[in-house]
C-alpha cells in the first residue's frame, strides 16, 4: 500500500495524482529562473555601486586664467543654475598634489582653475551648462564624462529593481503552476476526497495532504534548480571574471540561494493549501 | 436521535438555480436504538433523505436534526464532528482504492486522532469479528464483492457510530451474503445502534420486521 513521507497510509494516493516529475521538473526552471535573477539583481547591484563611486565628480569645468574674479564669477553662475545641487572650485594646492604623479613639480605652469560640480538632476544636459559658464567667463570648458557613468548607474539599478520583478514573476508562475497540478490532482482523485470528506475529515486535514505533498515536490525541484543554476553561474563568473574583477566568491548571495527552496516550499505550501480549501468550499 | 420537520429538498441546477424537487414536506423521527426501513421505488427520495441524515447536504426549507445538531442551520466547521458519529455503508462501497483494507478499516478511526495502538487494537477486533483478518493487507478490487462490502461495514462501525445508515446494502450481494449483513445489521441493533436501511426490495422488511417508512415522489405516504 502506497504510504505518504511520514509513513502514513495515503487514502488519496496522491503520489500517482500529482504529476510528479513534470511538477518537480517545472519548479526546478523555475527555481533556476529565480536564482539566475537573484544572481543578476545581485551582480548589477554590485555595479551601480561601483559606477556611482566613479561618478562622484559628475562635472568639472576648467576655466583658463583663474584669476579670483573669473572663478568666483563662474561659481556664482553655475551656483545660480537649478540642475546644479554644489559647486566647489579645486584648491590650486589640491590640483598640484593630484598632477605631481604626471608632471612633477607644477608650481611653474600656468594650470586652468577647476570646479567640480553634483548635480541636481542627472538628466540635466552639461552642454547648456558649459555654455552659460562661457557666456560670463570666456574659454571655460565642461568635461562630463562622470554624468555618462552615473546615468550608467542609474540603468544598473533599473536593471536590478528589474531582477527583482522577474524574481517575484517567478513565485507568481510557480504558484499558478502548483495550483493547476493541485486541480489536476483533485480532479483525478474527486471520489476519494468525498470519502473522507463524507466519513468527517476536516478540509484542512485534507488539503493538509495535498499541500504535504506539493511541498516535498516543491522542495526536491528548487534543490535540483538551485544546484543546476549554481553550475551555471560558476560558468559565467569565469566568463565575466575580467570585466568584474571585485566580484569574488565572496559576493554569492548564499542566503538568498538558500532561501530560494524554503521560498519554492512556502509558495507551493500555501498555493495548494488556499486552491484545495477554496474547492472544499463547494461542498456542504 | 433524527428528527425530520416538513423538509423540503431541491437539487440545484448546474447554474446554482433551485432544480426539481426531490422532498416535499417529509416529517418523521427516530428514536435511540431504533431499526427503520426506508422502503419506495426508486426516485422516491430514499438516497435523499439518507444524504442528509448524514450531513452531505442541507434542506432546502423544514428542520433536519441529527444526533441534537440542526444540520440545516449548524456551522460549516462543525459537521465533520457529526459526520464522524455517523456511519454510512453506501451501496457501491466507495472503499478507498489505494488503501489496503485494513488501512481502509482504520481510516475513520484516525480521522478522529485516534492513537496507532488503539487503532490497531480495534481493527484487529473488528476484522476478525467480520471473518477478514486473512484478508487485511488486500487491496480493495482483490476482494470479493461480499467481501468489500463487509470491510465498508467494518470502516461504518469502527467508531461505534450512535447512528449507522445503509443504502441498498444488499443490491450487490448474493442470498446468502446479504442475509448475513441484515443479520450484521440485527446484532449492532441489539448493541444499542440505532439502523437505518434504504431498499427497493419489500422482502427484507417481511423477513425481518422493524418500523417501515415508505416514500414515494419525494413524499412520505406511510411512517407508522
Amino acid at each position: 500500500m502506497r504510504r505518504d513521507a511520514g509513513g502514513r497510509a495515503d487514502p488519496i494516493g496522491l503520489r500517482g495524482a500529482l504529476a510528479d516529475r513534470l511538477l518537480v521538473a517545472l519548479i526546478a526552471a523555475m527555481a533556476l529562473f529565480a536564482t539566475c535573477a537573484l544572481a543578476g539583481h545581485e551582480a548589477v547591484s554590485h555595479l551601480a555601486m561601483r559606477w556611482q563611486k566613479g561618478a562622484n565628480a559628475a562635472v568639472t569645468v576648467q576655466i583658463p586664467n583663474p584669476t579670483p574674479a573669473r572663478l568666483e564669477a563662474a561659481l556664482e553662475v553655475l551656483r545660480a543654475l537649478p540642475a546644479v545641487r554644489d559647486a566647489q572650485a579645486v584648491d590650486s594646492t589640491r590640483m598640484a598634489e593630484l598632477l605631481r604623479p604626471w608632471l612633477g613639480d607644477v608650481a611653474g605652469l600656468p594650470l586652468p582653475g577647476v570646479i567640480e560640480l553634483r548635480l541636481a538632476d542627472l538628466a540635466a544636459d552639461p552642454v547648456l551648462i558649459g555654455d552659460r559658464v562661457a557666456e560670463v567667463v570666456p574659454g571655460a570648458v565642461t568635461e562630463a564624462h562622470g554624468v555618462f557613468v552615473a546615468r550608467l548607474a542609474a540603468v544598473a539599478r533599473a536593471l536590478s529593481a528589474g531582477a527583482l520583478s522577474v524574481l517575484l514573476l517567478v513565485g507568481v508562475v510557480g504558484a499558478s503552476v502548483v495550483v493547476l497540478a493541485v486541480r489536476a490532482g483533485i480532479a483525478a482523485r474527486r471520489d476519494s476526497v468525498m470519502v473522507l470528506h463524507m466519513l468527517g475529515a476536516a478540509d484542512r486535514d485534507i488539503a493538509g495532504r495535498f499541500a504535504r505533498r506539493t511541498a516535498w515536490l516543491a522542495l526536491v525541484g528548487a534543490i535540483l534548480g538551485v544546484l543546476l543554476s549554481g553550475a551555471l553561474l560558476w560558468g559565467l563568473s569565469h566568463l565575466a571574471g575580467p570585466m568584474l574583477p571585485d566580484i569574488t566568491s565572496d559576493d554569492l548571495p548564499v542566503l538568498g540561494l538558500a532561501a530560494i527552496p524554503l521560498s519554492a516550499v512556502l509558495i507551493a505550501w500555501g498555493a495548494t493549501m488556499t486552491s484545495i480549501l477554496f474547492w472544499l468550499r463547494r461542498l456542504p | 436521535m433524527v428528527r425530520f420537520g416538513s423538509v423540503g429538498l431541491a437539487y440545484p441546477t448546474p447554474r446554482g438555480d433551485p432544480g426539481q424537487e426531490a422532498l416535499r414536506d417529509v416529517s418523521f423521527a427516530l428514536g435511540e436504538g431504533s431499526f427503520t426501513w426506508l422502503i419506495g421505488p426508486s426516485g422516491a427520495g430514499k438516497s435523499s433523505i439518507l444524504r442528509l441524515m448524514q450531513a452531505a447536504l442541507r434542506p432546502s426549507s423544514g428542520v433536519v436534526s441529527v444526533l441534537g445538531t440542526d444540520v440545516g442551520r449548524a456551522e460549516r466547521a462543525a459537521l465533520p464532528a457529526l459526520r464522524r458519529k455517523i456511519g454510512v455503508v453506501h451501496q457501491e462501497f466507495r472503499l478507498l482504492p489505494h488503501l489496503s483494507a485494513w488501512d481502509n478499516v482504520a481510516l475513520p478511526l484516525r480521522l478522529a486522532g485516534r492513537a496507532e495502538g488503539a487503532v490497531r487494537q480495534d481493527v484487529t477486533e473488528i476484522l476478525d469479528w467480520l471473518g477478514l483478518t486473512n484478508k487485511a493487507a488486500r487491496a480493495p478490487a482483490e476482494l470479493s464483492g461480499g467481501e468489500q462490502q463487509r470491510i465498508a461495514i467494518a470502516r461504518a462501525i469502527i467508531t461505534r457510530p450512535a447512528l449507522l445508515i445503509a443504502d441498498e446494502p444488499t443490491s450487490e450481494l448474493d442470498v446468502f451474503e446479504a442475509r448475513r449483513l441484515i443479520a450484521l445489521f440485527v446484532e449492532m441493533n441489539r448493541l444499542g445502534t440505532a439502523i437505518v436501511v434504504a431498499t427497493h426490495s419489500e422482502d427484507l422488511p417481511a423477513r425481518h420486521p422493524a418500523r417501515v417508512i415508505t416514500l414515494a415522489e419525494g413524499r412520505v405516504i406511510d411512517a407508522p
